[in-house]
């Protein structure tokens, strides 16, 4: 091995916070709403997928070279904002990954022997405060958006195992042969100790 | 309660392998364990690279007292509790941080880990209206935060303990020492240099804290199958098709056959052999990442050249009593299970590498981490159900009357040369760790010292 730096070349920020600052989408006219609506009907679509447990069908919406990102957080005095999150690229998270393993862990769902998802839980996403949109290059004919919004995942199993998980998402949409496909996501939880024994795998 | 016995014989019976279901969910007994188990022995609180600078501070746990480990300017560690010695406020609520003072919220008392600014770090400094309302009547020296009764560095690790007269670390450690070197020296078998990445894990289940400690400490039998998925999956350090443990089978043969150790009189256990000359550990394969092969190449190399003629232990799954256990190897971590109540624990897993390992092999490292162990990964996500709902199943009235069987090899445990507090099975299947934790669960529960 050539290389003698032991650390991370470079401090990673949160990509889509510095990339894609919140967006008003007033006055920006019918092109935005439209987008608007096209991304949300997406973003429902994708929930219903896990919800109804298509997993292969979901792994489809996801690009090759997909962000999947879940930082820790840590309990901070008001403005030491650099340390509430862990890292992604340098530190532990609950998730800082990419499509194998994601397919690593359908494999391990889809197996029937994964504990954890055993017996099968009852899961409702729900997703809102879809806003912040931003488009490249156009809104009228957009390649790649961004997108703010928050998500409340509601996991019941067995009788009385039941576990809340909300948190605040950014991800970024890219379009592969005229489909949406997630390119990166980013899942702020609002816990710093899990509250859970376990979570879904995808939060 | 204290004197560990129930109406139909002792709750810890490690002579016939039965072990009463009332110490896993009794709540009088769970108090009991506060004051006999977690107040008497050697905690493990953290490592020392989380606090380089001097002023740095993170918050752990001993039992269930909040504790700050802090550093101060002379450099040295503190171990102090984290309750205002006036109305009992956190004075520190923050999960790291650097800072010579911590101000209580309440009252404003405010205590300094500065030596130069009072006399002992922790030592109450400043307090509001101490002219005109204390009348300069009260001696601060003795309102100072509460220090921890030994405290001692073990390469890298910070361990503590509340008790005067507990045993020094090293000997509290005896022989599981060999074990716990076999997560902290470098993987080229040279002495330390391990450094915590960064982010802790930290999570709620709703277990009692012996079933997460006594699963490290001995228990190879449940993982073909409580682990089928994840090995199914192929998930192993090497990426996507590689198998957990490596595939280096012949390795992981001798692994398996050297035999598993256990120190009843201490409580310790792992699930390799006892240490020997020519003891070896299995090296994952990389094949999706030559340059990571090659340094792993590199350093079994090294490895091996070093501890040549040394006597060594086979890296393998550990727990020290009571509640401190680890994953030496890949992946390597280290886990303390907090007791919250008898049906609630938190745990809070580290994560170590090579400080001077390349950041390639580093990053390669923490992917894999992330993948094994916690309440989200793959592996460790599927002990949780069995821990969680083997307590609430054990809650009932009827279900509490039928004790649990450890019998697994009972009777077949050997001495080991040069190891006093030691006994070896030569197995790869055996409960005899588990009865070594449980009798010394059971000593200090009936006031042995």
């Amino acid at each position: 091995m050539t290389s003698r730096r032991t650390t991370p070349a470079k401090a990673v920020q949160n990509p889509e916070g510095d990339a894609f600052p919140a967006a008003d989408g007033a006055g920006k006219g019918l092109p935005y709403l439209l987008l608007a609506q096209e991304v949300h009907e997406f973003l429902c679509m994708e929930a219903d997928l896990l919800d109804e447990r298509r997993y292969d069908e979901w792994l489809d919406l996801l690009t090759d070279d997909i962000s999947y990102w879940v930082p820790m957080r840590r309990n901070v005095q008001y403005g030491h904002w650099d340390s509430e999150n862990t890292r992604q690229g340098q530190d532990m998270n609950w998730f800082d990954e990419g499509k194998s393993t994601l397919r690593l862990r359908i494999k391990q769902i889809t197996s029937g022997v994964h504990w954890v998802e055993e017996p099968s839980p009852r899961v409702s996403r729900i997703i809102s405060n879809v806003h912040a949109i931003r488009a490249t290059p156009s809104l009228e004919d957009p390649e790649e958006v961004s997108v703010k919004y928050r998500v409340l995942i509601y996991r019941n199993k067995l009788a009385d195992s039941t576990d809340m998980f909300a948190g605040k998402r950014d991800d970024v949409l890219r379009k592969v042969d005229g489909q949406w496909k997630i390119r990166k996501r980013t899942m702020l939880l609002d816990q710093s100790v899990l509250l859970s024994a376990t979570m879904p795998f995808v939060l | 309660m204290g004197n560990g016995r129930q109406r139909n014989g002792p709750w810890v019976d490690v002579e016939r392998g039965i072990i009463s279901r009332e110490i896993f969910v009794n709540e009088d007994i769970y108090r009991s364990e506060l004051e006999q188990i977690f107040a008497r022995t050697w905690l493990c609180v953290g490592h020392e690279s989380q606090i380089p600078e001097p002023g740095d501070f993170f918050l752990s746990r001993m039992g269930e007292e909040s504790v700050i480990v802090t550093r101060d300017p002379q450099r040295k560690i503190h171990v102090l509790l984290n309750t205002c010695r006036h109305r009992g406020m956190k004075v520190c609520r923050y999960d790291q941080g650097n800072t010579s003072v911590f101000t209580c919220p309440y009252h404003g008392w405010s205590y300094s880990t500065d030596g130069g600014l009072v006399q002992t770090p922790g030592d109450l400094f400043g307090v509001p209206q101490y002219k005109a309302g204390y009348r300069e009547q009260l001696d601060k020296s003795e309102w100072g935060l509460i220090h921890v009764a030994g405290m001692e560095v073990y390469k890298g690790t910070i361990w503590a303990t509340w008790d005067e007269s507990a045993p020094s670390f090293n000997d509290y450690l005896g022989g599981m020492r060999f074990y716990l070197d076999a997560l902290l020296d470098a993987r080229d078998g040279s002495e330390g240099g391990s450094e915590v990445l960064g982010g802790m894990v930290k999570w709620r289940m709703p277990c009692n804290w012996k079933f997460a400690a006594e699963n490290f400490a001995w228990d190879t039998y449940h993982s073909p199958t409580t682990h089928k998925s994840a090995e199914l999956a192929g998930m192993g350090p090497g990426g996507e098709g590689q198998e957990r443990h490596g595939s280096v089978h012949k390795n992981q043969a001798k692994r398996f056959t050297s035999g598993l150790m256990a120190f009843p009189s201490l409580g310790h256990a792992s699930i390799t052999g006892p240490p020997e000359v020519g003891a070896e550990p299995w090296f994952p394969e990389f094949p999706n990442d030559p340059a990571v092969a090659e340094y792993f190449k590199e350093v079994e190399a090294r490895r091996r050249e070093r501890l040549k003629g040394k006597v060594t232990v086979t890296p393998g799954n550990g727990n020290i009593f009571p509640n401190t256990a680890f994953h030496p190897w890949f992946p390597r971590t280290m886990v303390v299970w907090h007791p919250v109540g008898p049906s609630q624990t938190e745990a809070w897993r580290w994560y170590l590498v090579d400080k001077d390992a390349p950041w390639e092999v580093k990053d390669l490292l923490r992917h894999y981490y992330m993948r094994f162990s916690g309440p989200a990964g793959m592996v460790e996500s599927d002990d949780m159900d069995n821990w969680v709902y083997a307590t609430e199943a054990s809650r009932g009235t009827i279900a509490r009357r039928y004790p649990y069987h450890y019998g697994m090899g009972l009777g077949f445990a050997e001495p080991v040369d040069n190891l006093p507090d030691a006994v070896t099975v030569k197995a790869s299947f055996s409960e005899e760790g588990a009865r070594a934790f449980y009798q010394r669960w059971a000593e200090l529960m009936n006031d042995k010292p």
